[in-house]
């Protein structure tokens, strides 16, 4: 029972992560319906850009750790952000009404482009960060010596995550820029004849989404204390998964799948086998939309005829 | 069911949500006579559509369709492609659906990819080029060529659907509908957005389909060509009957004005004298 | 959109050179924020674990330096051309000219094929790399039928050529069963694992499908990687017999095929062997398919890409129409995969990945969706041009990531963008890609 809560714990951590960069992927499927195939990318940038901050901000001598968390934090978000925003300039946008599998390989390439642009910049190798927070709570005892361990880090990443989404959420329905978000995802054409500028709200998508990308960067960097070029790839995938699971399009859906996927991954590494986490998480998204199509939140797609 | 009834629509109900679409409707086509499914807009004669040809499952009801050998089919029981097959139910579109970026030509030979999958031993014979196959296909295509000259797009055989005029793909939809050689034709509004010629062009090319042996359940807002070429017609509002008759007694029938009327006074003016 | 981007076209032109300075400066400075740590600021991990770094700033001005003489460049060129678009950088004669060539093209290309082991015999890089340019022309017209004719988007066509590799890796070094006896088996295992795939996800539309096919190729890989007792793990399967000659080797020995033809051995007759395997392979893939699409299953596929309720509609079985395209695929994969094993000697998991499903798609997209002749240049145009680049080492997997964006900007439809028909009555004609439908599965 201890061990379970445990993994409960850590499972739930993890699929904050998933979360932060699955909303990401959902945020530019909804609004421009292709596969965003180099937020897992942005996501890895955002962990470097963590990184170097941190080191900079070190050296200088800076030993407030709040003061650090809250810098490090903005300028990733800044500046991924910045990432994300070029990247649907450059590779995107000219191929807003093409064909659909057009941007999904310009997606492709920018993703290869990114993982080796930091691979060349920063080198190949894994870079570790010594832990700064430190600490934690006991929740629970057991008998036979097994302790639930709650640490600072890991409430830090749920209440992050959990700000985040109520300013997300309150962005998406509250204000100006959701409403523009919600109208192009319903109709582009309607809605820039409506007056909306189409533009500058996908941009806004983009950066929107790459700054949660950002902070999930972050947390990864902090949670598990390293970052490597190639770490993209398998998070954005499993983001992806997530996204999917949940229903592709639906925000809340985005959270709710990152979270089983967090779940599945650590209770199949706890209970069964850690090798074939992956292949666990990726048969139960196989499975799930065997059952239900359109993911657990999605919309159910009804075919007009 | 009488030997002249083809199709036979009993209580049929759908519902999507809680919103009911076509309630307790019951009505019947006879064979090799055209029948006219009538109403307002939002009246629910697309979903009855949708329920025949398998696209939606009936909340409730039965749809059964007779064939000339007395076979009697269930069809709220099949999925849609085997109502095609085997029920030889066949349907248009009310926007239109070809394979736009096929030839004209094309379009008929997919319609008979049932027929052609048999004589090509499910591909494998084909594969290896038996003449059997080549002989099927010589069939097929001069079967495609017989249609394409009815609609009088023999010169555009070759060119892409997609590319064809608006009224061009109106009738070669048919075509192809017909080139499964169905014993029910199913048109969803195959007038909308033709001219007067076109229109004329079409009821005759209905009416040359019903005698060749073909019966015929039509969807239609143009009333000139409702009223010209129908048989019976069923008029439908809010998801259930309201009458049925002869064209004439439909024209006269009360309700039916009042539907109409109760829509909208120009509509329904306009539709009575034979507009659109 | 057309309106208003020729709108900012006009002043765009008549804004001259404080313009340009002025959007040049503006990019400069984007592309200071975005270097400045990447770039001006370099991290590694010492011996002891702790992190430094030092500081480029001299990269990191160049590289700014370079983003504004750039974007001036490019703004000149933008301006001189027309800023219509990259397409427009193509005249239509050109594009016209292409398609005349394309009829003389594909005979001229394939006896050049033929002649390459003649003309090359003894440039064994040029052999090698013919041989691994005809392995992605094969496995390019294998996925062809997936995405460009039936429509279905499939992003791990890897996990297929990874099936037919193990298949043939496995069976020749546990039981020695020869590469002839293996070919057919491969594809078949592979076409069994793509219905076997196929059946539960074919009735997902678009993306959903195409996340389902990415999962199952990771989930091959990861199984691969992990069932060390079967596949050896990362290290993967060694000492893969290579292929005979319908039974004589082709190697130095008495029974060999040079001392039976009475000639003198040389290491270069297996490479030409090779070489003229994985040829005929793939043309048999091209043949299969351009007398599958004059099948009605072929046109079923196309159709079902153009418009799957219709063909519901008409009385064709979606799913299973799905799953033979998805199966056919498949086996060209699995075939290629043993072809793959054979050549190398040695499979392991890191051949498999998601690059090369990516790569794999790339050259169908490129080539212009179901044309044969455009995935035969394609795979040489990438396969080829990657080599090219092989001296830049990691720079070349950037360079080529960019090269698939530009590509796609420039050639969104691909370099073979006509559909030919199927049939016809009186003359064939091309039909424009703007009017083919690309699918929604």
């Amino acid at each position: 029972m201890d061990y379970f809560a445990q993994q409960l714990i850590n499972g739930l951590v993890l699929g904050s992560i998933y979360g932060l960069i699955a909303i990401g992927y959902t945020m530019v499927y909804g609004i421009v319906g292709m596969i965003n195939f180099a937020h897992g990318d942005i996501f890895m940038i955002g962990g470097f850009i963590a990184l170097i901050t941190f080191l900079i901000l070190i050296s200088v001598g800076l030993t407030a750790i709040p003061v650090i968390l809250l810098v490090v934090l903005l300028v990733s978000m800044a500046i991924t952000a910045l990432y994300g925003w070029t990247i649907e300039r450059i590779a995107y946008r000219p191929l807003r009404h093409s064909f659909r599998l057009a941007p999904m390989l310009s997606a492709i390439g920018m993703s290869f482009v990114l993982t080796n642009y930091s691979q060349v910049a920063q080198g190949a190798r894994v870079k570790p960060i010594p832990p700064f927070i430190k600490g934690g709570y006991t929740l629970h005892e057991s008998a036979n010596g097994f302790v639930i361990q709650l640490s600072n880090i890991q409430i830090m990443v749920v209440l992050t995550t959990i700000v985040l989404l109520a300013i997300f959420t309150w962005l998406v329905s509250r204000t100006r820029l959701g409403r523009d978000m919600r109208a192009c995802e319903q109709d582009q054409t309607m809605a820039a004849l409506l007056g909306v500028d189409v533009d500058r709200t996908i941009s806004m998508t983009f950066v929107i989404g790459a700054a949660l990308a950002a902070v999930a960067g972050l947390m990864y960097l902090l949670y598990y204390g390293l970052v490597d070029f190639f770490m993209g790839f398998v998070a954005g995938i499993k983001a992806f998964t997530a996204a999917v699971l949940g229903g592709i399009g639906s925000l809340p859906g985005a959270m709710l799948g990152g979270l089983a996927i967090g779940l599945i991954e650590t209770f199949w590494s706890a209970y069964f086998s850690v090798e074939y986490k992956d292949v666990a998480a990726f048969s139960i998204l196989i499975v799930v939309l065997i059952f239900m199509p359109t993911g657990l939140l999605g919309r159910p797609e009804v075919e007009k005829v | 069911m009488s030997e002249e009834t083809i199709l036979s629509v009993d209580r049929l109900t759908m519902r999507f949500g809680g919103i009911v679409a076509v309630q307790d409707l019951s009505f019947a086509a006879e064979r090799k006579k055209i029948t006219a499914l009538i109403g307002p807009n939002g009246a629910g004669k697309t979903t009855v559509f949708n329920c025949i040809t398998g696209f939606y499952k009936p909340t409730g009801g039965a749809i059964r369709l007779s064939h000339d050998d007395g076979r009697q089919i269930a069809l709220e029981r099949l999925n849609d492609f085997r109502i095609a097959k085997l029920a030889k139910v066949a349907r248009t579109f009310q926007n239109i659906r070809l394979f736009p970026g096929m030839t004209a030509l094309e379009n008929l030979m997919v319609a008979q990819h049932n027929a052609l999958m048999r004589a090509s031993g499910f591909t494998l014979l084909g594969l290896i080029g038996v003449p059997t196959y080549g002989e099927a296909e010589k069939r097929a295509i001069a079967l495609a060529t017989d249609w394409l000259r009815r609609i009088k797009l023999l010169d555009r055989a070759d060119d892409a659907a997609g590319n064809l005029a608006y009224g061009d793909q109106r009738r070669l939809e048919i075509a192809r509908a017909m080139c499964t050689e169905p014993a029910l034709l199913c048109l969803d509004e195959p007038a909308a957005g033709l001219n007067a010629r076109e229109s004329a062009a079409l009821s005759e090319l209905l009416l040359s389909i019903r005698s060749d042996g073909t019966s015929i359940l039509l969807i239609e807002h143009d009333m000139s060509v409702v009223m010209e070429i129908s048989d019976h017609i069923v008029v439908m509002d809010h998801g259930v009957k309201i009458a049925q008759g002869t064209p004439q007694e439909v024209r006269d029938d009360a309700k039916v004005i009042a539907a109409y009327l109760g829509t909208d006074e120009e509509e329904a003016a306009a539709v009575m004298e034979g507009g659109t | 959109m057309t309106a208003t981007s020729h709108e900012t076209t006009k002043t765009r032109r008549s804004a001259g050179i404080p313009f340009l300075l002025k959007t040049a400066f503006i990019n400069a400075v984007i592309a200071l924020v975005l270097f400045s740590l990447m770039i001006g600021i370099r991290t590694e991990a010492g011996s002891d674990g702790q992190l430094t770094y030092w500081t480029r700033f001299g990269d990191l001005a160049s590289l700014v330096a370079a983003v504004f003489g750039g974007s001036i460049v490019i703004e000149l060129l933008r301006q001189w051309i027309g800023a219509t678009g990259a397409e427009k950088l193509v005249p239509a004669s050109v594009q016209n000219g292409v398609s005349f060539i394309g009829r003389y093209l594909a005979p001229a290309l394939l006896i050049f094929t033929l002649l390459v082991p003649v003309i090359f015999y003894n440039q064994r890089y040029i052999l090698d790399l013919a041989i691994l340019v005809l392995t992605y022309v094969m496995l390019g017209w294998g996925l062809n039928v997936v995405v460009g004719l039936a429509g279905l988007l499939d992003l791990g066509y890897v996990a297929f050529y990874a099936v037919g590799a193990y298949s043939y890796g496995l069976l020749a070094t546990n039981f020695g069963w020869s590469f002839w006896v293996c070919l057919p088996l491969a594809g078949i295992l592979a076409a069994f694992w793509g219905v076997l795939l196929g059946f539960p996800v074919l009735r997902l539309r678009g993306d959903y499908l195409a996340i389902v096919t990415l999962a199952f190729g990771e989930i091959i890989r990861l199984v691969i990687i992990n069932w060390q007792d079967l596949t050896g793990g990362p290290n993967g399967v060694s000492g893969i017999p290579r292929p005979s000659f319908f039974g004589i080797p082709i190697d130095n020995s008495d029974d060999g095929l040079a001392a039976k033809l009475g000639i003198e051995y040389s290491p270069t007759h297996r490479i030409v062997f090779l070489f003229y395997l994985i040829l005929a392979l793939a043309l048999l893939t091209n043949w299969v398919t351009i007398r599958l699409r004059r099948l009605p299953i072929g046109r079923a596929w196309e159709a079902l890409r153009e418009d799957e309720v219709a063909c519901r509609a008409l009385g064709i079985n979606t799913t299973t129409t799905k799953l033979t395209a998805f199966a056919t695929g498949a086996m060209f994969g699995g075939f290629a995969g043993a072809f793959f094993a054979t050549r190398q000697g040695f499979i392991s998991p890191e051949s498999f990945t998601f690059q090369e499903s990516a790569l794999v798609l790339a050259i169908v997209v490129l080539g212009g969706m179901g044309s044969q002749l455009g995935v035969a240049l394609a795979a040489l145009a990438m396969i080829g041009g990657f080599e090219l680049f092989r001296s830049l080492e990691t720079y070349r997997m950037l360079v080529f990531g960019m090269a698939m964006v530009l590509i796609m900007i420039w050639r969104p439809r691909g370099l073979i963008g006509h559909r030919a028909p199927t049939v016809y009555l009186t003359k064939a004609q091309a039909i424009s890609s703007d009017l083919v439908k690309e699918g929604h599965g």
